[in-house]
């Protein structure tokens, strides 16, 4: 690797090189976060710069104003000495700039050609679509990346890896002077990462910058020139890939006082609430082995895609285990729906509120008492006063800020929203809770409250299971972190005992 | 005034059940009469009843195409075993057909995951299928005349029928708006996962309203060969879109999630209004058609307007 490093320095010495694209000062605000606050950056052409950071760093939001997705609030954007404003992805592709997304957007059933060329397609008489053309040109294309498969094979028949190499073939087609790739190696085998970066180092030699954002340390020393930090949406500063290590720039990266406000106790721990032994599925994760105690919360780190929220779908009865056993209170739990894991005392707060969490048109009320209706009835009708004094209650306890409990859920802010998702679950009087992402795109206030309320659960003595992806909040509420590492539990800290550079090799398949 | 403006919102299609009450009774001298009245609800119980099952149905996210052919099946069972089985034996037999095709609807869209349109459609075509087999092309008549009488008695001066659509209109209101099962028909139609998620059982749920809304339109089905002493296994044809049309007027969402038998119940009552008046002013049958088809377009782009300014979160 540093062999690499150095033949790249040989090759193009920074200083020869032309800036592309800067970044003067970008601010960006979304209700309640200021997500990025006076950012500078400085691309450089034919260099792969990459860009690092903790969740909620800035990270995407900040590329979605390079693909001009999203619109600074302040400063400006400047590509080859002129200032510009790209008002929408269509306008960024224009002046050559072109994201790479983390979510491939292609139509699964045209051919890899219509893909490349969609929108943009080679015509005869204005009207038709010239084919011959359209698969010659899509060819070549694929041929510079090297791709093994034909323009006319249909792009759902591809593995995930190709696919990517289809939607990079897209950009190509518009001879990008910026190309910014999201999380690209999210999805890929290992081999299938080596041709990605095969292609990168290419289109890097034809003069093109890279931005490249990614967690994983060794991709990033593997591929970058140099590596921009951004923390808590300010930057930090810019390294020559060449002249630093993982230990300075995770620093960088990291580098804040814990949150001290909670106070960290040793908990009074009770029986064991939960166990979970050799649990597995075949491709998602595997040998997942644990236990909770009453009186605690264990934090699930890692990164997305690492199998967490897959763990906790399958404890909660959403799917079913190839192996393994799962035993609540002492008890082979038989959960095979999420009814049974009510019943089992067990909650569920999912990782995205409105596609799993809320009922988005009904009133705060109604989503307040889903999970266990029956309690509210008589001979199945339904008691309302009993339901309104249910939310009245939550409501005043969790701070949910909203005009009444007719109100519908969609109208609140994200924080609310999260709160409602609580209240819906603390509301069945849970013995065990678990909270998957619970501060995911809120607010600061609502977050410390949130994490306030889950140590007081835990006194109160619920067991808790907190799923994130953001170190700060796993080592804020946690009496024990579990680091996950493609679909394995790396390592279990006590919390007395952990690092924050031992946390982030855990989640990122370092030793540890 | 605010109060008519939040009802127009929230029940657009009342103001225009208003709107034409006035607009008939000015127009024609027939209109305004207690018998006419009585003869509307009459002519809408019969969409009437399939659409309270449908409101159901649609705001789970379903939809249920196979109701016209159900209505056929059930006239032609009961009126047609009448010989054999007696009449009380017959309408049970034409119930319980309904019954069968709504839970083989549910079962078949849970256990396979088929989209509701695809298999109600199948079902559309199948029963009707079995409709002309077992009449044999040939319409039944009731020879006892207890069943045809029972088609046109009134209780208190009103129609048996419409007592009937009357009582089954309060009560699903009362089951949507104020039961386990109702609330739960909003939450899988607003968002099948979190409703799963909230330990609702979504499969057997969907499958109750099949039933239901089977069932309604196999006695909808009698209830129609009652009023004519007979069927015909043509009964019913475009009964589905009539249905779908009105509850679609009464602002329940194809998509789900959203809806109200008060609504149901202004989208039937508009379309019998209008097909009545309509005709009393001798507009000639296919221009109501006209009429009707722009109606429920308008209506549906009042709905948009209104609601469009709701529903738009900001994403951070």
């Amino acid at each position: 690797m540093s062999a690499h490093v150095e033949m790249e320095e040989s090759v193009s010495r920074p200083s020869d090189q032309k800036t592309v694209f800067q970044l003067r000062g970008v601010s960006k605000s979304f209700p309640g976060v200021k997500a990025l606050n006076g950012v500078d950056l400085d691309v450089r052409e034919g260099e792969v710069h990459a860009l690092l950071g903790e969740n909620g760093a800035g990270k995407s939001t900040l590329m979605k104003i390079l693909a001009g997705i999203y619109q600074p609030d302040e400063g400006e954007i400047i590509l080859e000495g002129q200032p510009v404003h790209m008002r929408t992805p269509l306008e960024a592709r224009d002046y050559g700039v072109l994201l790479i997304h983390q979510e491939l957007s292609l139509v699964p059933d045209m051919t890899v050609a219509e893909n490349v060329f969609l929108n943009n397609m080679p015509r005869f008489a204005k009207l038709f679509v010239h084919n011959g053309h359209l698969n010659d040109r899509c060819a070549e294309i694929l041929s510079r990346l090297n791709c093994k498969f034909k323009p006319t094979e249909r792009l759902g028949s591809l593995s995930i890896a190709n696919q990517q190499m289809v939607e990079i073939a897209r950009a190509l087609v518009f001879h990008p002077k910026v190309v910014i790739f999201d999380e690209p190696t999210a999805s890929l085998t290992d081999y299938e990462k080596v041709v990605l970066f095969g292609v990168i180092r290419e289109l890097k030699e034809d003069g093109a910058a890279i931005v490249y954002i990614s967690h994983r340390m060794d991709e990033i020393f593997e591929l970058s020139d140099r590596i921009s930090v951004l923390r808590d949406g300010v930057y930090q500063e810019t390294f020559e890939t060449a002249k630093t290590n993982e230990d300075e720039v995770t620093q960088r990266m990291i580098g804040r006082d814990l949150d001290s406000d909670i106070a960290h106790e040793p908990p009074e721990l009770g029986e064991i609430a939960l166990q979970v032994s050799n649990l597995s599925i075949a491709g998602l994760y595997s040998d997942i082995s644990f236990d909770v105690s009453v009186g605690e919360v264990v934090g699930f780190y890692g990164l997305v895609g690492a199998g967490r929220t897959e763990v906790m779908e399958t404890i909660f009865g959403l799917r079913k285990p190839d192996s393994g056993e799962i035993r609540v209170n002492g008890k082979a739990s038989g959960i095979n729906c999420p009814s049974d894991a009510i019943d089992h005392g067990l909650g569920l707060v999912p990782e995205s509120r409105k596609e799993q969490g809320l009922v988005l048109g009904m009133s705060c009320k109604d989503n307040t008492t889903l999970a266990h209706l029956g309690d509210f009835t008589k001979f199945g009708w339904i008691n309302a006063a009993a339901e309104k004094a249910i939310f009245n209650q939550y409501m005043e306890k969790l701070r949910i800020k909203c005009p009444g409990w007719e109100y519908s859920t969609q109208n609140l802010s994200g924080g609310n929203q999260q709160k409602v998702v609580i209240g819906k679950w603390l509301s069945t009087s849970p013995k065990i809770l678990i909270l998957d992402e619970p501060t995911r795109g809120i607010d600061v206030g609502s977050k410390s409250e949130i994490h306030h309320l889950i140590r007081d659960l835990a006194k109160s003595g619920l067991a808790v299971i907190v799923v994130s992806s953001e170190m700060p909040e796993v080592l804020t509420v946690s009496d024990r972190i579990i680091g996950m590492y493609d679909g394995k539990i790396t390592k279990c800290f006590d919390r007395a005992e952990v690092t924050e550079d031992s946390l982030i090799r855990a989640i990122t398949g370092q030793e540890v | 005034m605010n109060r008519i403006v939040a009802i127009a919102k929230k029940q657009p299609i009342w103001i225009f059940v208003v709107v034409c009450l006035v607009f008939f009774s000015l127009s024609s001298p027939y209109f305004f009469d207690i018998n006419n009245f009585s003869n509307i609800l009459l002519q809408a119980s019969t969409i009437g009843l399939i659409a309270l099952g449908m409101t159901f149905v649609m705001i789970n996210g379903n939809i249920d195409l196979s109701v016209g052919a159900t209505v056929a099946l059930a006239a032609s069972l009961a009126v047609g075993l009448q010989p054999v089985l007696g009449i009380p034996g017959a309408v049970c037999v034409g119930l319980l057909s309904g019954i069968l095709v709504g839970a083989l609807n549910g079962i078949i869209a849970w256990k396979t995951g088929v989209d509701a349109f695809i298999v109600t459609l199948g079902a559309m075509i199948g029963v009707r299928g079995i409709v002309f087999i077992y009449t044999e092309e040939q319409s039944f008549y009731a020879f006892d005349f207890a069943y045809s009488d029972f088609g046109s008695s009134t209780l208190f001066s009103i129609p048996v029928l419409v007592l009937i659509f009357g009582l089954l209109t309060i009560t699903a209101h009362l089951i949507l708006k104020y039961s386990i099962h109702g609330r739960n028909v909003f939450a899988v139609g607003g968002n099948r996962v979190a409703a799963k998620e909230a330990g609702i059982r979504v499969g057997p749920h969907m499958l109750v309203n099949f039933i239901l809304v089977g069932f309604l339109a196999a006695l909808s089905g009698v209830l129609l060969s009652t009023q004519m002493g007979a069927s015909t296994p043509n009964l019913g044809r475009n009964y589905e879109l009539w249905t779908i049309t009105a509850v679609v007027l009464g602002g329940t969402r194809l998509t789900g999630g959203f809806g109200s038998i008060i609504g149901t119940l202004g989208g039937v009552l508009a379309i019998a209004i209008l097909r009545n008046g309509m005709n009393l002013l001798q507009v000639p049958s296919f221009y109501v058609l006209i009429i009707l088809g722009s109606i429920l377009i308008i209506v549906l782009v009042i709905d948009k307007r209104f609601s469009s300014h709701q529903g738009q979160g900001v994403g951070a």
